[in-house]
């Protein structure tokens, strides 16, 4: 099965992960190049990847004309308010569906994984006029819920598989050993699956960061995250590439550093059961 | 202190009756081996003890008292689990410790029992390492050692030997009867492994299909099967099962010779060796006779027959007789 890693196969794979890899960045690296290029430079034709006149002018314009620190901290509340809340509901659940399944527990899983293959649009007036409703348009507390209902199933999904992973019978040997439900929880299973926790977690703050959807359409000033403050240098007096790029670079920074720091964990979470 | 007594105990997986009703007295110090072909219902009537399953009806008392409803935190037993279901994240010193802890026993004393039963059971110099750093034995006796730190009302095995290699597993044997008769705690230990049940045991449990077919002392079921099946199943090699003509002669449906019951030499059976086997302390012949069908003899020593040399057998001990309904007369 194994063959042997010729220098040359060697080459062309890293050649070829690093095309897939550079194809994947291309649109990021365009728009970070494209954010510090003038408003002119950005729309030339043809395309230039490379400018004459660098700029930091754009930065400076879009700090100054929106309040930065304000969206950063409604991504941060809502990112990891939606985590720690799915959690929440997803330990019991994914623990339940793990180690006292009965017989429906597989379609229950199928059928929360469905809700994500429904357009999020479907709902989309449904769940605004329920927001409109009862008051919850434009809070933190009602877009953390939102977005929390968008990646439970993802969270319970993950969970699940890293609690499956962990065997039975050592938690079985818990129980013989006087340990009650929560001192299972709280000494054997959690510090197990603590790994697969905070992957689950890192993954869901960064799908919740990068929401756009819900947030654009949910929210409209005092609990508009990044991902609105993006969307509010596309309009109305038409496209400014260079300053909208900007904003985006702005916007995704945080998390990207975050994702930088923690690729690690995440590699190993999102791959775990499968490599072992 | 360890005396367990079960009444009527049933267990039901839905519409199957996995047991269908046992009852079974464990008398405090006892060794009793539970034993039986998979699936026979051995683990399952062992889980019910520890309270990892519940009963569907029936009584379990422990040391006179009630158990049935309580969960396994409450019986006051210690299990040792196949696959040693050791607690990866923590040190050998830990695991051991962790019943200790659970039960808020002050740390003075923790430390006191650990390094107690570490030293029983040899494992003073690991006390720092984790479960992955052990051999498979030495993360046996860890499982043993957070076992009997907490001085139990009785130890529960279930095939704790079954992942060992053989030799170790000869080893490990010895050890636990070693601890049985130092520590005098009831021991239930289960296994497939007929040799384990008959060198361990005071006491076995022959199960088939959910069922008791005969509680005995080792000898007892070797000398007296009750029936067919525990006929067959203790004793290695198997016992022969003659039918027909040559049953009807001892007034019989079957009867039942063991290997080691069957001479060479001279005899009233006359066969064809088929397969020999030679382990230089005995030796193993597969006769193909005529009427009776393939006797399997275990002939001491060195027996000089090859394949398709004819030989004569004479029965020499013990004619086990069975009705036709497979009890023994």
């Amino acid at each position: 099965m194994a063959r042997a890693v010729t220098p040359r196969r060697k080459f062309l794979v890293t050649l070829a992960a690093w095309s897939v890899a550079l194809i994947i960045f291309f649109p990021v690296l365009w728009m970070i190049l494209t954010s510090f290029k003038t408003e002119a430079s950005a729309v030339a034709s043809p395309p230039q990847l490379f400018t004459a006149d660098w700029t930091l002018e754009n930065y400076a314009e879009v700090w100054q004309r929106s309040d930065y620190p304000r969206f950063f901290w409604n991504s941060v509340v809502l990112s990891v308010g939606s985590t720690l809340l799915g959690l929440a509901f997803a330990i019991p659940a994914a623990w339940a569906m793990a180690f006292v399944p009965g017989k429906k527990t597989k379609d229950l899983l199928m059928w929360m994984l469905s809700t994500k293959m429904m357009p999020a649009v479907a709902v989309m007036i449904p769940l605004y006029l329920i927001f409109q409703r009862t008051g919850l348009i434009d809070t933190k507390i009602g877009l953390v819920v939102a977005l929390m209902l968008m990646n439970l199933p993802i969270i319970i999904w993950m969970l699940y598989t890293y609690f499956k992973e962990i065997p039975g019978e050592i938690l079985e040997a818990s129980r013989m050993d006087g340990a009650t439900l929560w001192g299972e929880i709280v000494y054997v299973l959690t510090p197990m699956a603590l790994p697969g926790i905070a992957s689950t977690m890192l993954l869901n703050i960064i799908l919740a960061w990068n929401e756009a959807f819900w947030t654009i359409v949910l929210t409209t000033t005092k609990a508009a995250p990044l991902s609105a403050f993006i969307a509010s240098f596309s309009a109305p007096q038409g496209l400014f590439y260079a300053k909208l790029s900007a904003a985006s670079a702005m916007a995704i920074m945080p998390i990207l550093i975050l994702g930088w720091f923690s690729q690690k964990q995440l590699v190993r979470g999102l791959t775990f059961g499968a490599v072992k | 202190m360890g005396k367990i007594q079960l009444t009527k105990v049933r267990k039901a997986f839905g519409e199957v009756d996995v047991i269908p009703g046992i009852d079974l007295t464990i008398e405090n110090g006892e060794f009793v081996v539970f034993v039986g072909p998979s699936g026979c219902g051995k683990s399952t009537l062992l889980r019910l003890i520890a309270g990892l399953e519940d009963t569907t009806s029936g009584v379990i008392d422990i040391d006179g008292k009630d158990a049935t409803a309580l969960p396994p935190a409450k019986r006051g037993l210690a299990m040792v689990f196949q696959s040693y279901a050791l607690y990866p994240h923590m040190t050998v010193r830990k695991n051991i410790a962790f019943p200790l802890k659970m039960a808020g026993m002050d740390q003075a004393e923790q430390d006191r029992r650990v390094e107690r039963a570490a030293k029983v059971l040899n494992l003073a110099n690991y006390l720092d390492r984790r479960p992955g750093q052990l051999s498979g034995g030495q993360r046996q006796r860890v499982a043993i050692g957070r076992a009997i730190v907490r001085e139990p009302a009785a130890f529960l095995f279930d095939e704790p030997l079954s992942n060992l290699d053989a030799a170790l597993r000869v080893g490990m044997r010895q050890e636990i009867s070693e601890l049985h008769q130092s520590l005098k705690t009831t021991m239930i230990y289960v296994t497939h492994d007929q040799v384990e049940a008959m060198t361990m045991a005071d006491k076995i449990v022959v199960l088939n299909a959910g069922r008791i077919e005969q509680v005995g002392a080792p000898l007892e079921l070797y000398n007296t099967p009750r029936n067919l099946f525990v006929a067959g199943f203790i004793g290695s090699p198997k016992m022969n099962l003659i039918e027909g003509a040559e049953a009807a002669k001892h007034n019989a449906h079957t009867i039942g010779v063991r290997p080691e019951h069957i001479t060479v030499g001279d005899g009233p059976w006359e066969g064809v060796v088929g397969l020999s086997e030679h382990l230089g302390s005995d030796s193993f012949l597969k006769v193909a006779v005529e009427g009776l069908g393939t006797l399997t003899v275990r002939a001491p020593g060195e027996v000089h027959a090859r394949h398709g040399d004819r030989v004569r057998l004479a029965p020499a001990g013990k004619i086990h007789r069975f009705d036709a309904n497979g009890l023994a007369i």
